[in-house]
């Protein structure tokens, strides 16, 4: 298998503490891989470090590219949603096109095509030429996963995208990602919504203090063991004819 | 925004033949250009060539200078009240030109006073950049930028406060004031190809300021090289500015106040926000320094004295317009 993502012993250190710890992951098309964990477990160090946006030590194919290679291979949604001025959402998302405007920085037609489909998918048509930062923060949200996809890169990395959206849009946007991957693309998406997880990853990698402590099919990973050890969490899970249902219910801790 | 540019464009060239044609010496519009371009052997063409010339193209080199790194500074750091002062370079410049006022310096060769200050503004640069680090991060830009602005701060006041000749400390502090009376060819000699090579720089950041309205993770993933970028910054920024305060003392407002009103006419896009402030610095300044000479022709009124006085209700305008979007 080609990987699209392939982390080797990958470690982040804050001081002299392991934030991530000997991490290894390999990310083949078509797969949708949810990152979940507790607060604090290094999803979010993982994810800049496989881009090399923070130092670390391991191997990471991405991080390893030159920058300018890089943003043609991996698109990567931080969870800071900044947007700074008062600029059109259309521009906005043009801006994933960054990397592949040649020298003058004009769009090409390919480029506007790729912005159409982004905007289409996240279904952002009727806010097109409004200005982005008066949105709310949840539309910002869908604008800057739309900037993500407007990239139309291998491997897409995001970082809690669905957090402050609402029901509906959260489940439109993990189809959205379920979508990429099944036409052969990778994306790896840190989540806290494991019922979300459940349904819409190929496969969830669970990381607790750092290490990747579970890696595989959905049902797998979410065992009522390591939820109470990782999660401190008790909760209910089930194959129905709907898919499978994740509910949590109580707290252990 | 089509319309824009070529509106400031045809700003910056009415206000640069205004600009010719006003002066003490009562001569004619096709007269002062005749003079202008041949060279009749009447004092006018010395008048034209010599004095006017030059302050026109002055007018234009600082206005675009402030205006072009005023837009680019508000882009890196994603806040309108930043300007380009703000990393230390127009302090440590203005420190510069006082000593060599102050020692008499000045006085010696024609060049000296703009020389020293670029040489200090040079040393602010390099003293920032050590504080700072290449990678630093934009906050501890700005720290160091206003610890290196209080210490030239500091040290000016010292030596207006053991200056024993009270001629030198008015000359200073009239200095201060900026302006562009007086200068000759030599003064746009000296800061053209300063300001030129610093416009070039500033012309190349279009993409990564752009990419920088996303936040600095989202930039540097989109293949922006943000050490880079902030070096190109910071030396475009301190040989403009630089440049501009060696001859035309401390002016401030242009690089504050220009970017903010034409933000909205271009979209708030921080690549078209550059060429356009370039320009609507030019323009601002032109018009300041004909302002100078129409309101008091006789009593010297400085130009940065004006600039402040129709930069600041400007500013609290801007303020007051935006004042929903703050909050």
């Amino acid at each position: 298998m080609t990987a699209l993502l392939a982390l080797q012993d990958l470690s982040v250190h804050r001081g002299s503490r392991p934030v991530v710890d000997h991490v290894s992951l390999r990310v083949g098309p078509g797969e949708c891989v949810g990152l979940i964990g507790p607060n604090g477990a290094g999803k979010t160090s993982l994810l800049r470090a496989a881009l090399g946006l923070l130092a670390h030590q391991g191997q990471s194919n991405i991080a390893d590219l030159p920058a300018h290679a890089r943003a043609r291979q991996a698109a990567w949604m931080p969870q800071s949603r900044e947007i700074a001025w008062g600029i059109d959402v259309e521009a906005v998302i043009a801006l994933g096109r960054t990397p592949w405007l040649p020298r003058g920085g004009r769009l090409r037609p390919e480029d506007r095509a790729a912005v159409d489909r982004a905007i289409r998918r996240m279904k952002l048509e009727s806010f097109r030429h409004r200005p982005a930062n008066h949105l709310s923060g949840g539309e910002q949200a869908r604008v800057l996963i739309a900037r993500a996809l407007a990239q139309e890169t291998p491997l897409l990395m995001a970082d809690e995208p669905i957090a402050g959206l609402d029901p509906a849009a959260q489940i439109t946007t993990m189809e959205v990602f379920g979508r990429i991957a099944a036409e052969g693309k990778a994306v790896v998406v840190s989540l806290h919504d494991l019922g979300l997880a459940a349904r819409h990853c190929t496969r969830l990698v669970m990381l607790d203090r750092g290490r990747a402590v579970a890696d595989g099919a959905p049902g797998a990973v979410l065992t009522p063991e390591r939820l109470e050890e990782v999660f401190a969490l008790r909760a209910f899970y089930s194959r129905s004819a709907d898919g499978p249902i994740f509910q949590p219910l109580e707290s252990l801790r | 925004m089509s319309r824009l540019m070529p509106l400031l464009t045809l700003g910056v060239a009415a206000l640069f033949l205004a600009s010719l044609l006003i002066g003490p010496a009562p001569v004619g519009v096709l007269d002062s250009l005749s003079a202008l371009i041949l060279d009749d052997g009447t004092p006018m063409t010395l008048v034209m060539r010599e004095i006017r010339l030059p302050r026109a193209l002055l007018a234009v080199i600082v206005g675009a200078s402030l205006g072009m790194a005023g837009a680019a500074m508000q882009g890196y750091l994603r806040n309108p009240l930043a300007e380009p002062g703000l990393i230390g370079v127009s302090a440590s410049a203005a420190l510069g030109a006082v000593i060599a006022l102050q020692t008499g310096l000045a006085a010696a060769f024609t060049l000296a006073l703009p020389l020293t200050a670029l040489g200090t503004a040079l040393l602010g640069v390099l003293l920032l950049l050590t504080l700072a680090g290449p990678r630093g991060a934009s906050l501890t830009l700005i720290l160091a930028g206003i610890a290196i602005s209080a210490l030239a701060g500091a040290l000016l006041s010292l030596v207006l406060n053991l200056s024993p000749n009270p001629f030198a400390t008015s000359e200073i502090v009239f200095w201060m004031m900026g302006s562009l009376a007086d200068r000759s060819m030599t003064h746009v000699w000296l800061a053209l190809p300063l300001s030129v090579l610093g416009w070039l720089m500033l012309a190349t950041l279009g993409r990564g300021l752009d990419a920088l309205t996303l936040g600095e993770d989202a930039a540097q993933a989109l293949g922006i090289r943000l050490t880079r970028l902030r070096l190109t910054l910071v030396i475009a920024t301190a040989s403009v500015v630089g440049a501009a305060t060696a001859v035309a003392g401390a002016i401030g407002f242009v690089g504050l106040v220009v970017p903010h009103i034409l933000r909205p006419l271009v979209g708030a896009r921080p690549s078209r926000l550059l060429f356009a402030s370039a320009l609507g610095g030019a323009v601002l300044v032109l018009a300041a320094d004909i302002a100078v000479r129409l309101i008091l022709p006789d009593r010297d009124l400085k130009l940065g004295v004006v600039m402040a006085l129709i930069g600041a209700p400007l500013f609290l305008h801007l303020i007051y317009k935006t004042r929903k979007e703050f909050a």
